[in-house]
């Protein structure tokens, strides 16, 4: 894509994603504001699948770890700024303590691992009442306020939202573009030249790995403030396939594609709500159709359109 | 003494059909590089499939014989060419998404489909009870441990001792040399998936009446093979009924003796534990990295 072009998109999308809110009613607001919390998670995710090239299916976990830290540290008195930090960190702990037996052997390992994972914090959330209220969950999660600012409202928490998406967003852009970030594409692209390269492969993919999980503690926390009620339904095993997949269908290793891949997994739904339960079917069977005949994900389309283009140009310059 | 001897056997049941579920996921991973993570649905629906023909007045075992048939085109050569054959060509990452956007797909559509309840399904053994020494043993669990023992074993004997089931470890092994010495290589991996479906339905068939049917049961079953197998040792056939077992006896030991709402953490704590101690499974062996 040319330089103009990206600008072009980005500054429509900045216009969409600052001037939408205050033309929808409360529940658009609110939709909007989920979105973010799953382009912050799969941001993360993007980092583990698409440049470090792992399979994680453990996702929603440490999106879950990440909301009852904040609920439980703000319902405890404390706030939502320490139980932030609190988030990340433990989800970044948790993850180098999960990827590190897990990858000694077969990259394919973090799989089994994260699956695993996912089904062991889902017991914990409902069986641990004492500290997650079990099954009915913790209620009146509170809502930060940014020096003195309240963002009590729903357009004030979803610009708060928005700002931390781009905060995150512009330091996972930096990172990919850092020495680091080159060493991890290159271990996804081919991890046995990357390791002759000198690039320690292990400690490069459990980075990433813990990394990813960091950036859904932080989701989680958002989740935690927006919905205000956290309980261990939306952290379930089944949530982590479809955040695995909300990646690859956006377009696994590219920087936008979470963002197109969270609209697709959960704005999409809202609108095709007279389709119910057949949605995940339909979403199913469009992932398999998908992998087939659009490996690169939905953004990996102007790619192709591009490079048939070329094929078709040079096709009609080679004739006489 | 005789609870624990009860929760023994109960659990050796319960492993028995993991190793079932997660034998055909290692044949599928041996032969032709395929992680099925949608090996769970791949029980759920034949189960639905008994279910519907015997509600349509078929006895038991025919509709059990009407779905493997129907399993085995289906889940077998039609996942095959449908899904597998194609997407190996680039890695084994497009097969993982597309199994479980697979697994998505084929668990709502029962749901959305069919039912969302829990539907009870006959036992081929029926419940009665024996005293042996002073235990209590269902012959529901007697009758499915030793089925899935025979068929686990009897999988076992089919690839150490026929000429094709030979022929398929060699193709799991080495498919290049095993083109060399004339071996029908893609017609072996076709057998593969076929036993992969067959295995499924009679993990269906065992595993059914105490779970029910329900269009989730694919979750936590699919859980365990593959931690079944990946304990046992991911390259070892034998090693997974030792993976199943173990997971199965301890998960009930756990659920008696520890906590038994963490039941199902069981087969990841035994999972990690494996990794850290003896990487390549209880049974397998290491593999070397190829360039």
């Amino acid at each position: 894509m040319t330089r103009r072009s990206h600008w072009l998109i980005g500054g429509a999308a900045a216009v969409v994603l600052l001037g939408a809110p205050g033309l929808l009613r409360g529940y658009g607001v609110y939709l909007l504001g989920y979105w973010l919390v799953f382009v912050v998670a799969t941001m993360g995710l993007n980092l583990t699948v698409g440049y470090a090239g792992q399979v994680s299916l453990g996702h929603a976990a440490f999106l879950g770890v990440g909301a009852y830290s904040v609920a439980i540290a703000m319902k405890a008195g404390c706030s939502f700024w320490l139980g932030l930090p609190v988030a990340a960190a433990l989800c970044f702990v948790l993850g180098l303590g999960l990827g590190f037996p897990a990858l000694r052997v077969q990259s394919i390992y973090l799989a089994f691992a994260t699956l695993g994972f996912n089904v062991a914090m889902w017991l914990v959330m409902r069986n641990e009442e004492w500290l997650t209220g079990g099954t009915s969950g913790i209620n009146d999660v509170g809502r930060p306020a940014v020096l003195g600012w309240s963002l009590s409202g729903s357009l004030a928490y979803y610009y708060f939202e928005l700002a931390v998406a781009a905060v995150l967003g512009a330091l996972l852009w930096r990172l990919l573009r850092s020495p680091w970030g080159k060493a991890f594409t290159a271990l996804r692209d081919n991890p046995i030249r990357a390791e002759s390269l000198g690039i320690d492969v292990q400690a490069y993919t459990l980075l990433a790995f813990a990394i990813g999980a960091a950036y859904a503690g932080v989701a989680g926390a958002l989740f935690a403030g927006l919905v205000q009620f956290v309980e261990p339904t939306p952290f379930s095993l089944g949530a982590s396939f479809l955040m695995y997949l909300m990646v690859v269908v956006g377009g696994a290793g590219s920087f936008f594609g979470p963002a197109v891949g969270a609209a697709v997994g959960v704005l999409l739904p809202e609108w095709l709500r007279f389709a119910q339960g057949w949605y995940l079917v339909a979403f199913g069977a469009c992932v398999v159709l998908l992998v087939r005949w659009l490996p690169g994900g939905l953004l990996g389309i102007p790619d192709r359109v591009r490079a048939r283009r070329a094929r078709a140009a040079a096709a009609t310059r080679g004739r006489p | 003494m005789a609870d624990f001897l009860q929760l023994l056997v109960s659990g050796l049941a319960t492993g028995s059909i993991y190793a079932l579920a997660g034998l055909g996921f290692t044949l599928l991973w041996q032969a032709s590089g395929t992680l099925n993570f949608a090996q769970g649905e791949f029980v759920m629906l034949p189960a639905f499939g008994i279910l519907a023909l015997s509600g349509l007045g078929l006895p038991l075992p025919v509709a059990f014989a009407v779905t493997c048939a129907v399993a085995v085109v289906v889940l077998g050569w039609g996942f095959k060419r449908g899904i597998a054959d194609p997407l190996l060509r680039s890695g084994h990452m497009p097969v993982v998404v597309a199994t479980l956007g697979l697994s998505i797909a084929l668990r709502n559509a029962v749901r959305a489909g069919y039912s969302a309840e829990a539907h009870p399904f006959p036992s081929v053994f029926g419940d009665d009870l024996f005293h042996i020494a002073g235990v209590v043993v269902t012959r529901i669990d007697l009758g499915t441990l030793a089925a899935a023992l025979v068929l686990v074993l009897g999988t076992q004997a089919f690839l150490a001792r026929t000429v094709t089931g030979r022929a398929m470890q060699a193709v799991a092994q080495d498919p290049d040399s095993a083109v060399v010495v004339g071996i029908d290589v893609p017609r072996m991996i076709l057998y593969a998936f076929a036993v992969n479906a067959v295995l499924a339905c009679a993990a269906a068939l065992l595993v059914t009446p105490t779970y029910l049917a329900k269009f989730d049961m694919g979750e936590s079953l699919g859980t365990k093979a593959f931690f079944a197998a990946v304990i046992g040792g991911f390259n070892n056939a034998r090693g997974t009924l030792l993976g199943g077992i173990v997971v199965g006896v301890c998960e009930n030991l756990a659920a008696a003796y520890v906590s038994a709402s963490y039941k199902d953490a069981v087969a990841l704590a035994l999972f990690l534990f494996v990794l850290l101690v003896r990487p390549q499974g209880l049974l397998g062996k290491p593999v070397e990295r190829r360039v």
